[in-house]
């Protein structure tokens, strides 16, 4: 039987740093303690299932759609509590409707619970590969010490058995009902048991108790791996695990506490990410979740790793940063203050009939390409835009969003409604042709110029808050790589 | 080319009320006021109108569906009423219908009106266009950018492009454009009825708040409310009603494609819809050199970018030399085109669905001598240019009148 493991992976993590400064400078009267770092935070128009869609993307690329079976989705920070999102990013990311889709929800360690579930799925047969994506950006309730901890991120994986780059060797799981995080259906806010109980009985208890049960089941000692990652709630606890281990500081990654954060579900996934950008072939490197107990699984390194275009992204996205140095800003941002966005902000009643008939224009950014005269156009056309063809029903799908452009022409517009003014906006000509009016995130007013190289990305453009409707679109962004 | 309307139709009476932030006026005392300067300066009576025209883009500002507001605030008696809609083209669409009508010999006396009620909807710049933005229709709300008010953007990045591709600075071009803006300021204050009435300098311009890069406040037009309206007969009943009526010589209409927005051929430094019109009213006004020809112009400048690509769509400047023209003060009210002599829509104001007929009306009264303290000396042709949506998304009406 062929190796199942991953065969591909990449990481997303957004533009936007709040440096942990900015939160104590804003905050620290409430007493939360001021810790080193900074963490990644979304932008105002990413959710966790735009991030997921982001590096779904990437983990994708070289990879056809059609050999796709399967697509899991893991977070804990769902945009909708009942209208599945992991069909949503299926759509996005344009895959088959005829895959299995599914949601792993409700835990920190849903997302290697997901690695884990499609690895069975194709070792079971009848799926070749599944994508999973993980994704977060829980919240926590201003002046907390959560606040401080809490970052957001996503990474995925591609689990399959060809080009596998890191074979699922074993797993080990423990599950209790440990009560440090919870949400009801109403709370926006991650509600928290004290710290130094989910420190020391949580963290401090499962992480050693999962990486030991996993060594001992497989007769393995600390040794013989060759990287371990596992979750960080601080730095200094992090160390202590790793020395009640026996672990050599060189077998432990980074957490990347101080660059991005805890970011929940996502973080494990992305220190997995992580140690697959610096592993070479026959490594055993280990990942652990947190969460409800914890979960392990043992890969092994083989020699496909070399032919990854994909590898380094996380020093790229690291990189590729920007402060958010306004901490009322990050508040406005993630809805926790009601700031004014004026009458013209309104959002007007969401036609769903339209927004499911369209779903491939809208969500998957699909247009039309004449077959008569190769002209691609977006929106699809059924008469052909090319003044010299008019062609009637010539038209073949085409898709856009894994297209690059450049920036035609753009604008920022003080008078827009928008919750981060400016709003950015610019005439986008796609290489190999057509043109269309997008959008401008993740960037600035002054780095706008003509003939700017841009690349598609998934956002949610608008909310329609009176009828719980997030609205999902394409927006352009510089091309950074 | 068919052989068109000109000198088929006289314009025999006209009204327009003051434009404005009128908060005390509603549509409804707008279209009277409007009507009863119109049917005064045509010396008829209501009875004789046997059909009518009403412009207005937007229904949702308390104005309404359908021509009934038109019909019911007139107690018009039983004859056809429309409405016509065609984004800021509106108000030249309603003349349009109504001069067709007595071209064809289906009417002798026709009305068309044209009236917007913006400052009613309670915050700056145009109502939301809600579920059916533009002509993308439903879906655009979902697709297009800032789907409440694309405009100025859309404008701002034609700018940008200009100034791309003729090498202007940013500093530069926005000094251009400045001065068209300081141009219409000053035949603002000469004109009792306009909603803008102040003089300002080029440092003004530069300085005011930005709307959308790289236009400010003073690159934009008022957003107004008003009224304006016409009386057209047939040709050759005009003379028996007044010594001056005013002829219509041309009017066309160009709606773009969909070309300039989904098609890379765009080059986004002009507005092709006016181009066309303008050549097709050219044609049918017998102009063969607009530059010599036109005496005087109102044209859409809803920014003043608008209004400088629009000197070279109309072939008054050649392609890239609106600038030369400007600083030549070639269309200052002493020019050799004065443009924009009752302020524009930059200080006269912009009621949507009034704004084309409130340009024919500046026109009709300087083909008289009436326009007062800004009148053109011996005008023969005017022309007005009326553009609705964006662009690369456009309506526009090219309309030329003489005696």
């Amino acid at each position: 039987m062929a190796e199942i493991g991953i065969s591909d992976y990449s990481i997303y993590i957004p533009r936007y740093r709040l440096s942990r400064k900015t939160v104590s400078a804003a905050m620290g009267w409430l007493g939360p303690m001021a810790l080193p770092g900074e963490k990644a935070v979304a932008n105002h128009d990413e959710d966790s299932l735009t991030m997921a869609v982001a590096a779904g993307t990437d983990c994708l690329n070289g990879t056809g759609r059609a050999e796709i079976d399967g697509l899991y989705f893991a977070s804990t920070t769902f945009p909708y509590r009942e209208r599945q999102s992991a069909a949503i990013i299926a759509t996005a990311l344009d895959l088959s409707p005829n895959i299995r889709t599914a949601d792993f929800a409700d835990s920190l360690k849903a997302g290697t619970g997901a690695v884990l579930s499609a690895f069975d799925s194709v070792k079971a047969g009848g799926v070749r590969n599944i994508l999973v994506c993980g994704s977060d950006y829980r919240l926590a309730r201003p002046g907390s010490p959560q606040e401080m901890v809490f970052g957001d991120g996503a990474a995925a994986f591609l689990l399959g058995s060809s080009g596998v780059i890191a074979s699922l060797e074993g797993s080990y799981s423990a599950s209790y009902d440990f009560p440090d995080y919870r949400r009801s259906e109403d709370d926006k806010f991650v509600r928290t048991a004290e710290d130094r109980f989910i420190r020391e009985e949580g963290y401090g208890r499962f992480i050693p108790e999962i990486i030991s049960g996993l060594l001992k089941k497989y007769k393995l000692e600390a040794k013989d791996v060759t990287k371990v990652a596992y979750p960080c709630l601080n730095l200094r606890q992090h160390a202590t695990i790793a020395k009640r281990l026996g672990l050599q500081p060189e077998q432990v990654q980074e957490p990347l506490f101080a660059a991005i954060g805890e970011a929940g579900v996502a973080s494990p996934l992305m220190l997995l990410a992580a140690m697959l950008d610096e592993a070479k072939p026959g490594d055993k490197i280990l990942i652990v979740s947190y969460g409800n107990g914890a979960e392990a699984l043992l890969l092994k390194v083989t020699g496909e790793i070399e032919k990854i275009k994909n590898r380094g992204r996380l020093k790229k996205q690291l990189a590729y940063k920007r402060e958010l140095t306004s901490y009322e800003k990050y508040l406005a941002f993630r809805d926790m203050i009601p700031v004014e966005v004026g009458v013209g902000g309104e959002v007007a009643p969401t036609q769903l009939p339209l927004t499911w008939r369209e779903r491939k224009v809208i969500l998957a950014l699909y247009g039309s390409k004449c077959q008569h005269c190769g002209t691609p156009q977006y929106p699809p056309q059924r008469v052909c835009v090319n003044p010299a063809c008019g062609a009637i029903d010539e038209m073949e799908e085409y898709r856009f969003s894994d297209k690059r452009g450049v920036l035609f022409s753009y604008t920022a517009d003080y008078v827009a409604s928008s919750i981060d003014p400016p709003l950015l906006f610019g005439m986008v000509d796609f290489d190999g042709g057509g043109r269309f009016v997008f959008e401008l995130t993740d960037c600035d007013r002054d780095m706008l110029k003509v003939g700017m190289p841009v690349k598609m990305s998934f956002r949610r453009k608008y909310t329609d808050e009176p009828r719980g409707i997030h609205g999902y679109f394409w927006k352009a962004i510089p091309v950074v790589d | 080319m068919p052989e068109g309307i000109k000198n088929k139709v006289a314009i025999i009476g006209m009204g327009c009320t003051k434009f404005g932030e009128l908060w005390d006026k509603s549509p409804e005392d707008l279209m009277v006021d409007a009507f009863k300067e119109a049917i005064e300066d045509a010396g008829i009576e209501k009875k004789d109108i046997q059909a009518a025209w009403q412009g207005n883009q937007f229904t949702e500002v308390n104005i309404g569906h359908s021509a009934l507001p038109l019909a019911t605030t007139l107690k018009l008696p039983y004859i056809p009423v429309t409405r016509v809609e065609n984004l800021c083209a509106s108000g030249t669409e309603a003349i349009r219908a109504a001069c067709y009508a007595v071209a064809s010999g289906a009417c002798d006396i026709a009305l068309a009106l044209g009236v917007e009620k913006v400052k009613d909807i309670g915050f700056g710049g145009l109502p939301r266009n809600n579920e059916d933005l533009m002509v993308l229709g439903t879906r655009g709300r979902v697709i297009f950018p800032n789907w409440v008010n694309p405009n100025p953007g859309m404008f701002a990045m034609m700018a940008i492009r200009y100034f791309d591709r003729y090498g202007l600075s940013i500093e530069e071009g926005k000094e251009a454009l400045a001065k068209i803006s300081v141009k219409s300021h000053h035949n603002g204050t000469l004109n009792p009825r306009a909603h803008l009435r102040r003089e300002i300098t080029v440092e003004d311009v530069l300085n005011a708040p930005m709307i959308a890069v790289p236009l400010g406040l003073f690159d934009s037009c008022g957003v107004s409310d008003g009224a304006a309206a016409a009386i057209v007969v047939r040709a050759d009943m005009a003379k028996s009603f007044r010594p001056d009526p005013v002829y219509v010589k041309a009017l066309q209409v160009a709606a773009d494609s969909g070309e300039s927005l989904l098609y890379t051929d765009y080059d986004y430094t002009h507005v092709e819809t006016t181009n066309r019109a303008a050549i097709k009213a050219y044609q049918e006004a017998g102009v063969k050199n607009p530059r010599e020809e036109i005496s005087m112009m109102e044209v859409h400048d809803c920014f003043s970018i608008t209004e400088m690509v629009t000197y070279e769509d109309l072939m008054i400047s050649p392609r890239g030399k609106a600038k030369e023209d400007i600083d030549a003060g070639f269309f200052e009210l002493d020019g050799k085109i004065p443009c924009q002599p009752d302020g524009g829509l930059k200080c006269f104001g912009h009621p949507i669905g009034a704004s084309g007929l409130r340009m024919i009306y500046e026109m009709y009264k300087q083909l008289q001598g009436k326009a007062e303290k800004r009148q053109i000396k011996n005008p023969k042709l005017g022309l007005t240019h009326n553009l609705g949506g964006q662009p690369p998304l456009s309506v526009c009406s090219v309309c030329i009148l003489g005696l």
